[in-house]
């Protein structure tokens, strides 16, 4: 047998190295060329203004998009409280039955329920929420549609995290005769509370981007409005027809919203990154 | 013998099609140390899970036969009642690890829903810590988490977790095989102190530890019950010859 000389081995291992690197780099290049665009084109739109007040009609200097980051949060926080609770128990049924016939069915119903297209869920939303309250477009319907996309990421999360939680602790706490929904509830999830939280971060900053199931459900509105059985607008919605709009002040807003936006969700990643390592519990 | 605690009549467990208890017959007798030791795969865990009906997590067993605790069938009783009655500890220690070490001796009162006022609470975790022989070492750091102890400590503290709820039997499965001899110790000394608030169940594939603990030992193989007797008795003159073989290591 041949063997390869130590320098030739070093050098192997060099450039393997070396391309790895590359090849990572090479990956992150387009995210920071995106946020190098969108932050040139948007920076200049923002101030203070831009946060706090109401789009204006076409011609009317300044304008910002106040309705549409609220419209936004009261779409993420009845998304997350329409999906969060079932997910979780649906993730904890997972996990807790693994083998079950009932639990093979529903986890393949999770997984095609991930890939189904998100402007199906807001046909879908349209036609059982908008369609029945006689056409009434509002945030309420367009929560629905944001929560059956987001549920997937919950409740496989949840399954996940659920299912590297040692049996010891749950003997341990069958054992104390705790009842078997207390210890689900008290000692399962607290230890599984980052994972989780985790997933739910990583869930809302998806939705939050989602234009498609908004368009026939949220719909959009030129006002602010709190009332959750009414349209509102949201951000995406905001960008998607101020960006197709011929003019140049909404194109400029939509800059602007984008860069918020991509801010925002990134924000958000951070956020989740860092409950992922500091709320982790060792076993 | 004394009174028995706990009696078993023709008890036998399942594992699907598998029999993995076979007709068991104990007289496990009141503030005494039971070791219950045999070859790996005897049967001894799923023996002393069955007691406290643990194995009911499982759906695939099956039992047949009884088991009474004080002259009552335990599989009519709740079993989150028994449980408490019944408590157990584990081959690793496994303190709840979002929790204080206070919270884990009452975790059985707290997650049971058991409402205690601030003054009994204190005194059973500084009496069950006690009991276990870590509140010394504890009393100063009753709010730091569990886990930060050392796994002879953290046994410990799984110990006095389940002497809080005032268990008429504790069982202890394999409670040192995760520590060192040091540790090991500890507990053995433990074991025998606590005879006097408790009656134990101890299984343990160690044969010298069960000789150093316990009063009665009962021998298990391929899940059935070859013989019970004292201790000493066993370990000197044992009755049934496979007992002999094991002991004098004709196998393990």
């Amino acid at each position: 047998m041949k063997v390869k000389s130590i320098n030739r081995r070093k050098a192997e291992n060099i450039i393997f190295k070396g391309t790895v690197i590359f090849l990572s780099l090479l990956t992150v290049i387009p995210l920071i060329l995106i946020l190098f665009f969108v932050a040139k084109k948007g920076i200049s739109i923002i101030d203070l203004n831009f946060f706090f007040s109401l789009p204006k009609p076409v011609g009317q200097e300044g304008g910002g998009i106040s309705n549409a980051i609220v419209g936004t949060m009261i779409l993420i926080a009845l998304t997350c409280l329409l999906s969060i609770p079932l997910g979780i128990l649906c993730g904890v049924f997972l996990a807790e039955n693994r083998k079950s016939r009932l639990s093979f069915w529903v986890r393949l119903w999770v997984e095609v329920l991930q890939g189904v297209p998100s402007i199906v869920m807001g046909i879908i939303a349209y036609v059982w929420i908008v369609r029945p309250l006689k056409g009434l477009f509002s945030a309420f319907a367009g929560s629905v549609a944001l929560s059956i996309m987001m549920l997937p990421m919950v409740i496989k999360a949840t399954e996940e995290t659920v299912k590297l939680v040692p049996v010891a602790l749950k003997e341990a706490s069958m054992s104390l005769g705790v009842p078997y929904y207390k210890t689900v509830l008290r000692v399962i999830l607290p230890v599984s509370t980052s994972g989780i939280l985790t997933g739910i971060l990583i869930g809302v900053s998806r939705i939050a981007g989602e234009t498609a199931p908004l368009l026939f459900t949220a719909f959009g509105n030129q006002f602010m409005n709190y009332n959750i059985f009414k349209p509102v607008n949201a951000l995406p919605l905001m960008i998607y027809r101020y960006a197709t709009s011929p003019y140049k002040d909404w194109q400029n807003i939509a800059w602007g919203a984008s860069l918020f936006l991509i801010l925002f969700i990134l924000g958000i990643n951070f956020i989740a990154s860092g409950i992922a390592k500091k709320w982790k519990v060792q076993f | 013998m004394e009174s028995p605690v706990l009696n078993t009549i023709d008890f036998s467990l399942y594992y699907g099609e598998t029999k993995a208890l076979d007709k068991i017959n104990i007289e496990v007798p009141e503030n005494q140390v039971t070791a219950i030791m045999g070859p790996s795969g005897c049967g001894k865990t799923t023996f002393i899970r069955a007691i406290n009906r643990m194995h009911e997590l499982d759906s695939s067993v099956r039992r047949e036969g009884e088991i009474f605790l004080h002259g009552k069938e335990i599989h009519g009783l709740d079993p989150i009642g028994l449980r408490r009655k019944i408590g157990m500890v584990f081959q690793k220690p496994n303190p709840f690890p979002t929790m204080n070490i206070y919270d884990n001796v009452i975790a059985g009162y707290k997650l049971g829903g058991i409402k205690l006022s601030r003054t009994e609470r204190d005194q059973i975790v500084e009496d069950s810590l006690k009991k276990a022989a870590l509140w010394n070492e504890v009393k100063d750091s009753l709010h730091k988490r569990g886990t930060f102890l050392s796994g002879g400590q953290q046994q410990r503290l799984c110990i006095a977790r389940s002497l809080a709820l005032n268990p008429e039997i504790l069982l202890l499965d394999e409670p040192t095989s995760a520590l060192d001899p040091k540790a090991t110790k500890r507990i053995e000394e433990l074991i025998v102190e606590l005879k006097e608030f408790v009656t134990l169940m101890l299984v343990t594939h160690n044969m010298s530890q069960a000789a150093r603990v316990s009063d009665y030992t009962a021998f298990f193989y391929m899940g059935e019950l070859v013989e019970f007797g004292k201790t000493e008795k066993m370990f000197t003159s044992p009755d049934d010859k496979k007992t002999e073989e094991y002991l004098t290591g004709k196998f393990s």
